[in-house]
């Protein structure tokens, strides 16, 4: 259609490979039309004029929700590493990464 | 060729809150690994990230103090990538929507003022510490540092040298501090920049092709990697190579930059607004009661030091370099008067203790009430200047008030005509053939003479009477 938006495969594989997924040829194909579904979905709100609305980032209309700045008690280190799946003494460990 | 340097820096300050920027875990340095770590910090599925006030009125104090517009709604978003030092697989930080924008601040470049613009001023969490395994193909992750708040305050591509860009650096960190927002050590990472750099033929008006520096942890660092940077680059220019824009970490060791291992694909952050974070609402009255809340700050301080204490440009620099001196300068100042004598001392005597111990003021043994009774002492001429050189020295080692010193060392400068006249009669007559030569002419001799009273009484007399008596006595 005219306008749209129109995903490819070549976009699912790297929007897949930005989030760690591996996904199958056939899995590929199966998420581009669902994904083009979708977009077609939503470019039905195209159809409002939304000049001069300021673009909504959140679904609430709470603002300044804040903590006051009081230490609490943390997990302590043996907790937090309980559920990690490596750990050695203190820290987590993982595969090396260098910069 | 005539090149010009362009130089844009991005400095990350840590706040100096006791929490972190989205939950209550403590933000001391050095604990335990992992020890300051909660659900939220972690990253666990179902925990709701809540912004500590103190970050957002710390960052407004920043805003105000570098002459920013506080944006009246700023938001949170996700930064997205993987990497183990960040446990949820983004940062939160401000994109779109920053706390602050367009704001400035002033260098003094050569006696005259130049503006730098700033950019942006941002909140966002901090990541984690990694520790490379030596010999086995493993990482060590600590996620004490994780969400201990920062703002990132970017600048504008306004500086022309590298020396300009240390400049603007020792002003931010100084106003940092000033404000009592950040720790600024540079050691312990509270206080971090990078920096953008380029160059281009004098004149023209585009832009070169940039490097980003990054691990530089001094200020001499950032001036020393900018300066290999930019050699660098015109070596490229002037042999037709060409500048790629690229992440460069400098070497402190070998004194160079070298091009940092990429990771695989390009940077795609992916970033969109943070849904667990409610917008940030400031308005004017806000923004007016942190305005109050704001300290003089070290640029006013100078220029009224200058106008109010009739001291040197030198002097009001130096002095106010650390809020904590200033203090301690003013409080002396209000004791005694006499501020230009007050700024040689401090300047001098006890900066030069201070700095040979690596002290800072506030572990000062001299307090100011003891610097300003020597200084009386000085004024009234109970003492002597050279006197009061060795009194100081007793006073920073021991940390007593000037009076108990001079008792103890029986240092009271001998102020009694009759005694010192008796005391240069003798002098004289011992020296016939210098007081000949001194009333044939000789009137370098004057020293001479000077030194022998000065010998006779331990350097106790004092030094205007005596050279009022011997002007008269030795004229015949």
């Amino acid at each position: 259609m005219e306008g749209i938006l129109k995903l490819t495969t070549q976009n699912v594989e790297y929007v897949a490979k930005l989030a760690r997924l591996e996904v199958t040829n056939q899995e590929k194909e199966k998420f581009t039309a669902q994904l083009n579904d979708i977009l077609l979905y939503i470019d039905k709100l195209n159809e409002l004029d939304t000049t001069g609305v300021a673009p909504m980032s959140h679904a609430i209309a709470v603002t300044n929700a804040f903590r006051e700045d009081k230490v609490a008690e943390s997990l302590g280190t043996q907790r937090a590493l309980a559920n990690a799946p490596d750990a050695r003494g203190e820290f987590f460990r993982v595969p090396k990464v260098i910069d | 060729m005539e090149f010009e340097t362009v130089i844009g820096l991005e400095v990350h300050a840590q706040m100096l809150t006791d929490t972190k920027i989205f939950c209550n875990c403590s933000t001391k340095f050095g604990g335990t690994p992992n020890s300051h770590a909660c659900p939220v910090c972690l990253g666990m599925p179902g925990v709701l990230p809540v912004l500590n006030k103190k970050v957002v009125e710390y960052g407004m104090k920043m805003a105000l103090a570098t002459n920013c517009t506080i944006n009246p709604s700023n938001s949170f978003a996700r930064k997205n990538y993987f990497y183990p030092d960040l446990p949820k697989g983004y940062q939160i930080s401000q994109f779109a929507y920053p706390l602050a924008e367009h704001g400035y601040i002033l260098l003094e470049i050569n006696g005259e003022q130049k503006k730098i613009g700033i950019t942006r001023i941002h909140m966002e969490e901090d990541a984690g510490k990694l520790m490379h395994d030596e010999n086995n193909p493993v990482s060590y992750v600590d996620l004490n540092r994780t969400g201990v708040p920062l703002i990132e305050i970017v600048s504008e591509p306004d500086m022309r040298s590298p020396e300009e860009a240390a400049d603007y650096l020792k002003r931010l960190h100084e106003i940092l501090v000033y404000l009592e927002i950040c720790d600024g050590n540079m050691e312990e990472g509270s206080f971090r920049c990078d920096a953008n750099v380029s160059i281009r033929p004098k004149g023209q008006k585009e832009f070169g092709t940039r490097a980003e520096l990054k691990n530089m942890n001094s200020f001499r660092n950032v001036q020393r990697a900018l300066e290999y940077e930019v050699k660098r680059q015109q070596y490229l220019v002037e042999n037709g190579q060409k500048i790629v824009q690229e992440t460069r970490l400098w070497d402190d060791a070998q004194g160079v930059t070298n091009p940092m291992r990429s990771k695989e694909e390009a940077h795609d952050y992916r970033y969109f607004p943070d849904p667990d974070l409610v917008p940030v609402m400031v308005d004017e009255t806000w923004i007016a009661r942190i305005r109050e809340e704001l300290p003089e700050l070290p640029l006013v301080k100078r220029e009224r030091f200058v106008k109010d204490y009739q001291i040197p440009a030198y002097d009001a620099g130096v002095l106010t370099a650390d809020k904590a001196l200033a203090l301690y300068y003013e409080d002396v100042v209000k004791l005694c008067g006499k501020p230009k004598q007050v700024s040689n001392w401090v300047m001098g005597d006890v900066l030069r203790f201070l700095n040979e111990e690596k002290r800072d003021i506030r572990q000062c043994p001299i307090s100011a009430k003891s610097l300003a009774d020597m200084i009386t002492l000085i004024e009234e001429g109970a003492i002597s200047g050279k006197m009061a050189k060795d009194v100081i020295d007793d006073m920073y080692k021991t940390g007593k008030p000037p009076q108990d010193i001079i008792k103890e060392k029986g240092l009271v400068q001998i102020t009694d005509e009759g005694e010192l006249i008796k005391t240069i009669s003798a002098i004289i007559e011992a020296s016939p053939n210098q007081l000949k030569d001194y009333r044939g002419g000789k009137e370098k001799l004057f020293g001479f003479f000077v030194g022998q009273v000065m010998k006779a009484t331990q350097g106790k007399a004092n030094p205007q009477l005596v050279n009022d008596l011997l002007k008269k006595m030795l004229a015949g």
